[in-house]
Order: C-alpha cells, then sequence, then structure tokens
C-alpha cells in the first residue's frame, strides 16, 4: 500500500552558513549565521514564536566540541526556548533524519511550524582525532579494529565496483572535477576552486616559494599526479574525498495550508523515504548501498513519480564513489553504468542527470550533520531560480536530496517540487 | 569447540583461543560472522554457535595510507601502508579484517577472488596487547 503523508509539507524559507574552517567559531554561532539567512529568505517574514519544534542534525558535538544535549544551547541562541527542541544522531544522515522527523512532525498534525536545523563543527580536532571520531560511525566492534577509516570503506566499495563492471577509475576522477567545477559557483562552498584553479595556485605557491613549477597536461594529469592528489585508502586519492568542515544549515518547515502566508513561492515535500541497514560486509552487494536504493523506492512511491522524472539531485558525495553509486542505486542510471555517466558528463549542470549542482559534499564542504539540511538550501535555490551561476535552466520543477549516513547504515531521501 | 555464547563479546574471546565462531539459524540455515540470537533472515531466534574452517576468498579490499591512532601506534603510515578488507569465508559469510602478508607496492596486483586464510594479528601496547582477526593469502 502506498504510504502517503497525512497532510502535506512544504519548506517556506532556508539558510545556511559559510562552510569551512572557522577556528574562533562554535557550531551555535555557525548555526545563528544559518538562522540570520533564514529568516531574510522567508518573503512575508515569521514570528519565532510560532516555531512549535527543533530538529537538529548533528553526528558529534560529544567529540568535536565536547558538548552533548546541543539542541537546547543551539535553541536558546536563536530565541526559541522553550520550544521542544532535540537532537538527532544518525551519523552523516543526521541533517537528514532530522528533516524527515520534522516532516513527520508536521504530517501528523501535532506540529504546524518546525524549525530544521543541522550543524557540525569538526575541524578543532587534529586529523587523526577527526578521523577516529568518524569511524564511530561505522561498527566499532567488528569493523573499525580490522583497520577499516571512513575512506577505507568507501575505497573497499570501489574497488568492488570497479573490478564488478570493469569500470575506468577515471570516472571518480572526474566526479571530483565536475563538483568542483559546480563549488567554484557556490558563495558558500568550503571549495571556491575549479581543479584548473587548483592548479594554477599551486603553481604560484611553487614560484613564490622558488621551486621548481609543477606542469600538467589537464586536469585529469594533475588527478592522477600522486604528489598533488596522494592516495589516501587505494584506489582513493585526496580529491576522492570530502573535506572536513564546520558549517550548519536551516530550513523553516510548515504545513502545506500555511505556506502561503509565508511566501509565494513554497516548495513543497511530495516524497520521503529511509532504510537502514547492517555492518558492510554483511550486505549483499558491496557495489552499491541497498539503503539507499530502499529509501529511493518508498519516496518515489509516495510522490508517485521515477527517476527520470527527477530534473537534478544532490547526492551524499562523501567520496566520488559514492555518487557514482548513489546515481545508480536511486535510478537514474542502471546498475554498471553510472562510471560510464560520469564519464560522459550526463551529470554536470547540463547533462541529462545533474547530480549536485551545489558542487556537492566534495567542493561545498561536509559539516556532517549540516550536509542533509544544505542539500535542501540546494533545492530551494535551483527550484526557485535563486542559484546564480549554477542555475540549471531550464528552471528544475522537482529535486531529490539523498543523504546518507556511516556506509549505508542510514539512508534517507526526500523529492521536493515547485507548484509557481 | 568453544562453550555456546551467541553474544557479541564471546567472538573475540574464541579470537584469543585462535578460533573463528559464528552463529547457524536452526531454522533456515543461515550462518551468520559474528554469532547471533536472532535470524537476520527469518527472524528465528534459535541458533547454534559454528566453528569456520577459517578459509575463504578475498570479497574487496583497500590498501590505507592514512591510518587511525590505533593503526598508526601499530606503525602504520603513508609510507607502510597496510590492507584491510572483506573476506567471504567458505562457509558463506563476510567478515572485515585486515589482511597481511601481501606485497602492497602495486595494490592494482591484489585480486579479488583470492584465497586467503585465517590468521591473527596482535595490536596494542605490551600491557594491553589484544589479538585481532586477519588473513593471509593460502
Ligand atoms: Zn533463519
Amino acid at each position: 500500500m502506498t504510504k502517503k503523508l497525512s497532510r502535506g509539507v512544504a519548506v517556506v524559507g532556508v539558510g545556511m552558513s559559510k562552510f569551512g574552517a572557522f577556528p574562533e567559531k562554535h557550531s551555535r554561532d555557525l548555526f545563528v549565521e544559518a538562522y540570520q539567512e533564514l529568516k531574510q529568505s522567508v518573503q512575508n517574514g515569521f514570528d519565532p514564536k510560532e516555531i512549535e519544534a527543533f530538529y537538529m542534525g548533528n553526528f558529534s558535538s560529544d567529540h568535536f566540541e565536547n558538548q552533548a544535549h546541543l539542541a537546547p544551547i543551539v535553541a536558546s541562541w536563536v530565541g526559541l526556548s522553550p520550544v521542544a527542541s532535540m537532537r538527532i544522531e544518525d551519523a552523516c544522515a543526521s541533517g537528514g533524519v532530522a528533516l524527515r522527523q520534522a516532516v513527520l512532525a508536521i504530517a501528523s498534525g501535532q506540529c504546524d511550524v518546525v524549525l530544521v536545523g543541522g550543524l557540525e563543527k569538526m575541524t578543532d580536532l587534529s586529523a587523526a582525532r577527526v578521523t577516529d571520531a568518524l569511524a564511530l560511525a561505522a561498527d566499532t566492534m567488528f569493523e573499525v579494529p580490522a583497520g577499516f577509516t571512513f575512506p577505507g570503506f568507501y575505497a573497499s566499495m570501489a574497488t568492488a565496483y570497479l573490478d564488478q563492471y570493469h569500470a575506468d577509475p577515471d570516472a571518480l576522477l572526474k566526479v571530483g572535477i565536475k563538483n568542483h567545477e559546480n563549488g567554484a559557483l557556490n558563495e558558500k562552498a568550503q571549495f571556491g576552486q575549479r581543479i584548473s584553479d587548483v592548479m594554477a595556485s599551486k603553481k604560484a605557491k611553487a614560484a613564490q616559494k622558488g621551486l621548481p613549477i609543477p606542469e600538467w597536461a589537464d586536469e585529469m594529469a594533475f588527478m592522477k599526479d600522486p604528489k598533488a592528489n596522494p592516495m589516501i585508502a587505494w584506489p582513493l586519492r585526496l580529491f576522492d574525498c570530502s573535506p572536513v568542515s564546520d558549517g550548519a544549515a536551516a530550513v523553516l518547515l510548515v504545513s502545506e495550508e500555511l505556506a502561503q502566508k509565508y511566501t509565494d513561492h513554497p516548495i513543497y515535500i511530495i516524497g520521503a523515504g529511509q532504510a537502514s541497514d547492517g555492518a558492510l560486509a554483511e550486505r549483499d552487494s558491496l557495489s552499491s548501498v541497498p539503503s539507499a536504493a530502499h529509501a529511493a523506492a518508498q519516496a518515489y512511491e509516495m510522490a508517485g513519480l521515477t527517476p527520470d522524472d527527477i530534473d537534478f539531485a544532490e547526492v551524499h558525495d562523501c567520496f566520488t564513489i559514492a555518487e557514482v553509486m548513489a546515481t545508480e542505486d536511486l535510478g537514474f542510471f542502471p546498475r554498471g553504468e553510472g562510471w560510464k555517466a560520469a564519464m560522459a558528463g550526463e551529470t554536470a549542470r547540463d547533462g541529462k542527470h545533474p547530480v549536485n549542482t551545489s558542487g556537492g559534499l566534495k567542493a561545498k564542504g561536509h559539516p556532517v550533520g549540516a550536509s542533509g539540511v544544505a542539500q535542501v538550501v540546494e533545492m530551494w535555490k535551483q527550484l526557485n531560480g535563486l542559484a546564480g551561476g549554477r542555475q540549471l535552466t531550464p528552471r528544475p520543477t522537482v529535486g531529490l536530496t539523498h543523504n546518507v549516513g556511516g556506509t549505508g547504515q542510514t539512508c534517507v531521501v526526500h523529492i521536493f517540487e515547485r507548484r509557481s | 569447540m568453544a562453550e555456546c555464547n551467541l553474544e557479541s563479546k564471546a567472538f573475540y574471546n574464541a579470537i584469543h583461543q585462535d578460533v573463528l565462531i559464528g552463529s547457524r539459524c536452526k531454522d533456515c540455515g543461515h550462518v551468520s560472522i559474528p554469532q547471533r540470537l536472532i535470524c537476520r533472515v527469518c527472524h528465528s531466534d534459535q541458533a547454534e554457535q559454528i566453528e569456520f574452517s577459517g578459509f575463504g576468498t578475498l570479497a574487496t579490499f583497500t590498501v590505507i595510507y592514512v591510518p587511525p591512532t590505533e593503526m598508526v601506534e601499530a606503525g602504520y603510515n603513508a609510507k607502510n601502508p597496510y590492507c584491510v578488507g572483506i573476506v567471504a569465508l567458505e562457509e558463506g559469510p563476510r567478515i572485515s579484517a585486515q589482511i597481511v602478508g601481501l606485497d602492497l607496492a602495486d595494490p592494482g596486483k591484489i585480486k579479488i577472488g583470492m584465497p586467503v586464510r585465517k590468521t591473527v594479528v596482535e595490536r596494542g601496547p605490551e600491557d594491553k596487547r589484544k589479538k585481532v582477526l586477519a588473513f593471509e593469502p593460502a
């Protein structure tokens, strides 16, 4: 039986902080920045007193900032006390799951106006401590002792994928190049540089230091240079990995019947799905993310749509291989064809299935708890024609977000549409 | 054969005795590693402990150049990377483990499907030595 929301839910405003490394800021400051932008984006404004609940995605303020029980603090910092505030933790899918819980709160009729947040402040720790903290999203009893890191898990999926489909590993590098192209057009991105810009700045740095100036024939040559793009977990290199980031995002959700009170151009959540899985080793497939396919099937069924109805998608490219697998798990391309589509530019802004127009986690940055909420910011911008230099033309009608926790132990998918 | 114990920590108690254990569902025959009481296929809670041969094949792998703290402490780094993978046991189920005894100079030469067998590596400081499951080429 098709599961529908008991009542419709709309996004009426969004905001996000700049993503990057901000040693002077606490995560609550980043959320204040996102919330301030959200306030500006709600066309007719809103009274904060109308907000009835605050769902906040955050993976690990405990480890990153030595702070548990963060939601009420953040709520207080944006003046929302005594509103019900809760932190949702599902690793890198925390933001997407917070969104889903907010959707369900409104659909149930218990709330009419809900604030969704996502935030993470990761750069205060050393790289090794960040690696250790992220590893907590895997099974620390049976996966981590093997020596797995998060790049290692996705690298193992890449090895399985490349072997199973005899795929060209260059496809992964193409994903990174494409997402940096898009990120360069997003003023909020951590990396506002194309790979060609990175090459130019490395040359300039070498010249400045009086060192031999490196030469690369093109972007692919740079991406294959082990000095410029070192191996992290074979076959994944540095530019296959999303960065360690600080950032926050905020979304205001209201019931469908109230949406026009806030704005003439709400976007509607018409599909939602979520699924879980066990450890990577126990899955039937090592070259896909089964929970993503399950979550997508639920969302498509609720929306009454098929993958070909999706005009663009923000997918969870924590690693380049994750984007390739996502485009198959979501049904944009058949199994084993995602890498060819990436090679052929079909996921570029002018391709058949534009993916990660925001720059994705790769270039925009990946403050883990914020990522699933920041994906909604891109939905709002593209659907409302506000995406500036990266705006898709013609302006899309339907978009999809795909937010993965860990190695795919959690996946949450939402589908958005505009009606004006 | 170790005493039947389907709780999680029994796995490492068995590893310390050089035995690789798991469970088999008495109702549908599904085999799990690590062992577990409740079958993920048929939901039965009637399981028995089994012992694996320790032989299998490499299902997938990676070579890690940027290790986590525990592996840094074990002596690994970008110049001395290590292989970790997922092994498909000959009895069916898969498990994550470090893969030792391989030439890592060119990871492209490591082949999925390669036969492997169980071994054990020790990690940790002298006073807190622990045994961890690993595999090596068979
Ligand atoms: Zn069973």
